[in-house]
């Protein structure tokens, strides 16, 4: 594997002036002084109850994601770049979307396989011939982006169904500023606290009827969820209430929810809730964390859901591999931040270079997510791959793989002291009636462990702080 | 205000209540326990403190009878038994699960107290506890439910979720209250035989040690501890914060709130203020007369009414 | 033929239950084979209905019980003409492209046992029609019909293969697994069927499948009976899986329903009922 990128020293060491400021006071301050502030950090996250629960890991009910104080810089003209990317391809998104659920000219025209839409099975049937208000679809989009050298960004994956961690990177800036004061008098950091009045705005636009102030609800699965605590917080920025399932009923094809002081009508849920959970009438008969008919009153008009029920259909990995086509396809514009190349091994020749080549290639599922079932060819030994291999044989058409990027790194606090760990990207993307919102920034995520380039908190990374600077 | 948060404030602070009713009982019947026989210390106080907590029928299930309960087998179900859902811990745990589901409808400070607690908690171990840790345990949980009163009343709002808070605090208190006097009523009756004698005096001070009112007796009545008064303090007195006059006193105030608030009354206000004159208008006289422990037992039964009648009205 | 049909669905709730929001798909659209005479809806409690289509076509109505209740009956009831087309079925409500009835559903993934069913069909792979009738004979031969309707709360594909015996609805999971396996689309319907003249027995609610063959259009196979579709057949609703085509969907507790179907030139037979449990 090549060399990686470091967003501080570069490849030769040479330090990169967004980062000189934040140099020379880390060379300054001394380790303990770090440690300390590390502890506090951990102290406050804790006391907050900022944790998160690992499906599958008994007792360990509440972790908390490791918070690395080593804020990671981006300057002005990167994040102008970027946001221009991402704001075309969440467009791309949407009109995809919309597509797929009505004429379905892309299918016509042979630019993505029928099969890779109707046997989906995150295509919703139901879905088709609905209309949504403003044709969006995708009004809260997470894009995870990597960077391999000074000015190449790449999409590493689309989420367009219910993304998390915008908790995190609000509470990170909040930590930040609350440890290290002296730091942002040194820097010009633009702010990223107007998500949650970002976010609001965004939600009210998307009311199905004018007029008066639309009740915007949460929709949580509950306390038992892994992204729980995300949810209650939202709700607090909002000041709107978070619901479950329970909360709701639907009479006459109209959401209300059960108030102390009766029914009262919800126009719009931001739900945290999957589509197969979301109506046992209409999906998923065992539901009992939905509500029961709110599919009837989605179809009547009545209620928005927020994002739309069958986005799913638009960010699996299979999907992904087409986005520079779908992006050219409806915009008629070049992709502008480019895909990680991309082999899909529903296609023969793709699946024989795969098992050719799978020491070198990071191998994940078309449905993964977590960072879970996923190769990662230089990092494992013969034996893992030769396992992976008759998976991949077995269902060749659930598999995508990507060669192994030398993601970038960012001066990362660890045991020793301060050491390049590799990190990725997740900016959040807000479509409204009215405009597209990005907070400049995102969450970052760091892979704690030296040389590991998997950053999901479910495998042990941590995040960071995201600065883009003003100047 | 959504149903279930409205409902989850109320069980919040009910779960807190019970955990320091239980904390005091348990104090309580370990002084008792060690105070000798001949000074009114018995050998069934352990199985009283069962029955004023109100988990008799687990408690027999899992230990036998009642009346052979030992010491360490009623600390650890009361405090610590996950079987026992009525346990500290448990009340603790579901205090702090409905605190979750609610963190919205919560200052921070009052999430603080819930969520600290329940971390300490894990630092208790889960074997049977020596006297001093014990101790220790009982001080900790009293001071959670003080430090979350005071988070209350300190930072909250002062709007129906405040007010359901309150009344789910104060129902659950009436409920222990009356619960003590239920087991203990005997000892307060004026036909027993030793009356005035040093075994009464001890048992009467542990009725009053039990909620915390002994040396309010003092300052309320000027005058030695007697039954009557025992009972009129704890039945009548709207200065004892613990009594089921003042319960009802703030209960019927807090949910007059809510109506007034809303604009619209029903069955849960009619209820509370219908206790409220009843317990306004009778004299200890009276009660005594009709029955101390009729009284009591229907007081229970009508302080359950309102609680459904709250459920029913708001909280589904 | 002209076909009297009753359906009543009675769905317990809890009781004392409040707002209970429901589905019923119980109003068959007309195609080139049938066409709908009379068909009405009755409801036993005061609300409101709403006719909505679902993502096939099928006429819907949703509808919400305000309570307390402990439970709704629905009845359907109508006359309908139908006539014998030799099994095709045209002139129906499309609203995907044959493609989308390839899509597998829990109840009709393939697993080891089916795929075998499916390659074991002695048919040329460039005649998708005769491939249809070898499969309909092969899983008519491998699942035996079993007496009396389950059609609320069917097996899956696999597990009639594995049981060997199953209710029409599940012979019918085995048929569009298999068939879709096959690289040929195939759906599930609900319906009714009377009894052919001189045939023993009453008209009842039934399951049966259909397939989609280049050229000819969708073609109905039901492999418990080992026939194509008769002017005996009434078509209700289509699918992907049994579930899809449910004809009351609620969150209560159990639900019984009671049928007829009668040839409607006969004389009036009484009305005959069955019933059926479902969760």
């Amino acid at each position: 594997m090549p060399h990686a990128f470091d967003e501080m020293s570069s490849t030769d060491g040479a330090v990169r002036p967004a980062y000189e400021t934040l140099q020379r006071w880390l060379a300054e301050v001394p380790q303990d002084v770090l440690d300390h502030r590390r502890k506090e950090a951990e102290f406050i996250f804790r006391r907050i109850g900022i944790t998160f629960a690992v499906y599958g890991e008994q007792n360990a009910q509440e972790r908390l994601i490791p918070f690395d104080i080593v804020p990671r810089i981006l300057t002005k003209d990167e994040w102008t770049r970027l946001s221009r990317g991402l704001e075309q391809r969440v467009k791309a998104l949407n009109m995809y979307i919309k597509d797929v659920y009505s004429k379905r000219e892309i299918l016509k025209a042979g630019i993505v396989p029928e099969n890779l839409v109707y046997q989906n099975p995150a295509f919703r049937p139901e879905m088709n011939g609905q209309r949504v208000p403003h044709d969006l679809y995708v009004h809260i989009a997470g894009i995870d982006i990597v960077r391999t050298d000074p000015d190449k960004f790449y999409v590493l994956e689309d989420n367009a169904r219910t993304p998390s961690g915008v908790s995190y990177m609000l509470e990170n800036r909040e930590i930040m500023l609350r440890l290290f004061p002296e730091l942002f008098s040194m820097h010009r950091v633009a702010p990223v606290e107007n998500y949650a009045d970002d976010l609001l705005a965004t939600l009210r636009s998307l009311s199905p009827h004018g007029g008066h102030e639309p009740n915007v609800v949460i929709l949580t699965p509950g306390i038992h969820n892994s992204a729980y605590y995300e949810h209650s917080f939202l709700a607090d920025k909002l000041g709107v209430d978070l619901v479950e399932g329970r909360d709701l009923f639907v009479k006459d094809a109209v959401v209300y929810m059960r108030t102390t002081e009766g029914p009262k009508r919800v126009d719009v849920i931001y739900r945290r809730l999957d589509d197969d959970f979301l109506d046992p009438l209409a999906f998923r008969r065992d539901s009992v964390l939905g509500v029961p008919g709110l599919m009837s009153a989605y179809q009547a008009g009545n209620v928005t859901l927020t994002n739309a029920v069958g986005t799913g259909v638009a960010d699996d990995k299979a999907v992904y591999s087409y986005m520079p086509d779908i992006i050219k396809f409806y915009l008629g514009e070049e992709p502008l931040l480019p895909n990680v190349p991309t082999w899909r091994c529903r296609e023969a020749d793709h699946l024989k270079y795969v098992l050719e080549h799978l020491p070198e290639l990071v191998v994940k599922e078309v449905h993964g997510s977590g960072g879970y079932g996923m190769l990662v060819g230089p990092a494992s030994d013969k034996a893992q791959i030769e396992k992976f291999r008759d998976k991949l044989k077995a269902d060749p058409a659930n598999f995508i793989a990507q060669p192994t990027l030398a993601l970038s790194t960012c001066p990362t606090l660890v045991e020793k002291g301060i050491a390049p760990r590799h990190v990725d990207l997740r900016p959040f993307i807000l479509s409204g009636s009215d405009k597209v919102r990005i907070v400049p920034g995102g969450l970052t995520r760091v892979a704690m462990k030296e040389g590991s380039l998997v950053v999901n908190s479910s495998q042990g990374g941590g995040t960071k702080d995201t600065w883009v600077l003003d100047a | 205000m959504l149903s279930r948060t409205a409902d989850n404030l109320y069980w919040l602070t009910r779960y807190v209540e019970r955990a320091d009713c239980l904390a005091r009982i348990l104090d309580v019947s370990q002084r008792l326990a060690y105070t000798p026989v001949t000074y009114g210390g018995s050998t069934n106080e352990w199985s009283s403190a069962v029955l004023t907590a109100g988990c008799a029928d687990e408690f027999v299930a899992r230990y036998g009878p009642l009346e052979e309960a030992k010491e360490e087998n009623v600390v650890s179900f009361l405090a610590f038994e996950s079987e026992n859902p009525s346990s500290i811990r448990n009340c603790f745990e579901v205090a702090r699960t409905n605190a979750r589901s609610v963190r919205t409808a919560l200052t921070s400070e009052m999430w603080d107290v819930i969520n600290s607690a329940w971390i300490e908690l894990r630092n208790f171990p889960n074997r049977a506890l020596t006297r001093d840790e014990l101790s220790r345990f009982l001080a900790f949980v009293k001071e959670t439910s003080l430090r979350f009163d005071g988070a209350t009343f300190r930072t909250m709002l002062r709007n129906d979720g405040y007010w359901f808070a309150r009344s789910g605090a104060q129902l659950e208190r009436a409920d222990n209250t009356a619960r003590i006097l239920d087991v203990k009523y005997h000892v307060l009756l004026p036909e027993k035989e030793h009356i005035g004698g040093p075994l009464d005096y001890f048992q009467w001070a542990s009725i009053l040690r039990s909620v915390s009112a002994l040396t309010a007796f003092h300052w309320v009545y000027r005058d030695s501890v007697k039954p009557w008064l025992v009972a009129d303090l704890l039945i009548l007195n709207r200065q004892m914060p613990r009594s089921l006059a003042a319960c009802y006193d703030s209960l019927a105030r807090n949910l007059d709130d809510i109506a007034s608030v809303y604009g619209r009354q029903g069955p849960s206000q009619r209820q509370a203020r219908a206790m409220l004159a009843r317990l306004t208008n009778k004299s200890i006289d009276d009660i005594f007369q009709t029955g101390l422990h009729e009284f009591i037992s229907e007081f229970i039964s009508d302080n359950n009414k309102l609680g459904a009648e709250i459920t029913e009205q708001y909280l589904t | 033929m002209r076909i009297r049909i009753r359906h009543e669905i009675t769905q317990r709730f809890e009781p004392g239950t409040r707002n209970m929001a429901v589905t019923v798909r119980m109003t068959p659209r007309a195609h080139e084979g049938q066409f709908i005479l009379r068909w009405a809806l009755d409801l036993n409690s005061d609300c409101r209905l709403h006719p909505q289509e679902d993502a096939f076509g099928n006429l819907c109505h949703t509808f919400s019980v305000d309570g307390p209740a402990d439970h709704l009956t629905v009845c359907a009831e109508g006359e309908i003409e139908t006539q014998d087309t030799t099994g095709i079925v045209r002139g129906t409500v499309e609203r995907f492209p044959p493609s989308l009835f390839l899509r597998q559903t829990d109840l009709t993934e393939v697993d080891a046992a089916l795929a075998a069913l499916a390659a074991d069909i002695e048919a040329p792979a460039d005649d998708p029609l005769a491939q249809l009738h070898a499969l309909m004979v092969k899983v008519h031969e491998t699942v035996e019909e079993q007496d009396g309707p389950t059609l609320a709360d069917p097996l899956s594909a696999a597990e009639a293969v594995k049981a060997g015996t199953a209710c029409a609805g599940s012979i019918a999971h085995v048929f569009t697994a298999a068939a879709r396996h096959l690289g040929l689309p195939a759906r599930h319907i609900s319906g009714y069927v009377v009894p052919e003249d001189g045939e023993e027995g009453e008209g009842e609610a039934r399951h049966w499948a259909e397939a989609h063959v280049p050229k000819i259009g969708w073609v109905s196979f039901d492999a418990g009976r080992n026939i194509c579709g008769t002017e005996n057949y009434v078509r209700l609703a289509v699918g992907l899986d049994a579930v899809g085509v449910q004809a009351l969907r609620s969150t209560g507790l159990d639900v019984e329903e009671r049928i007829s179907a009668l040839d409607g030139r006969a004389p009036q037979k009484l009305a005959q009922a069955q019933s059926q449990g479902q969760n």
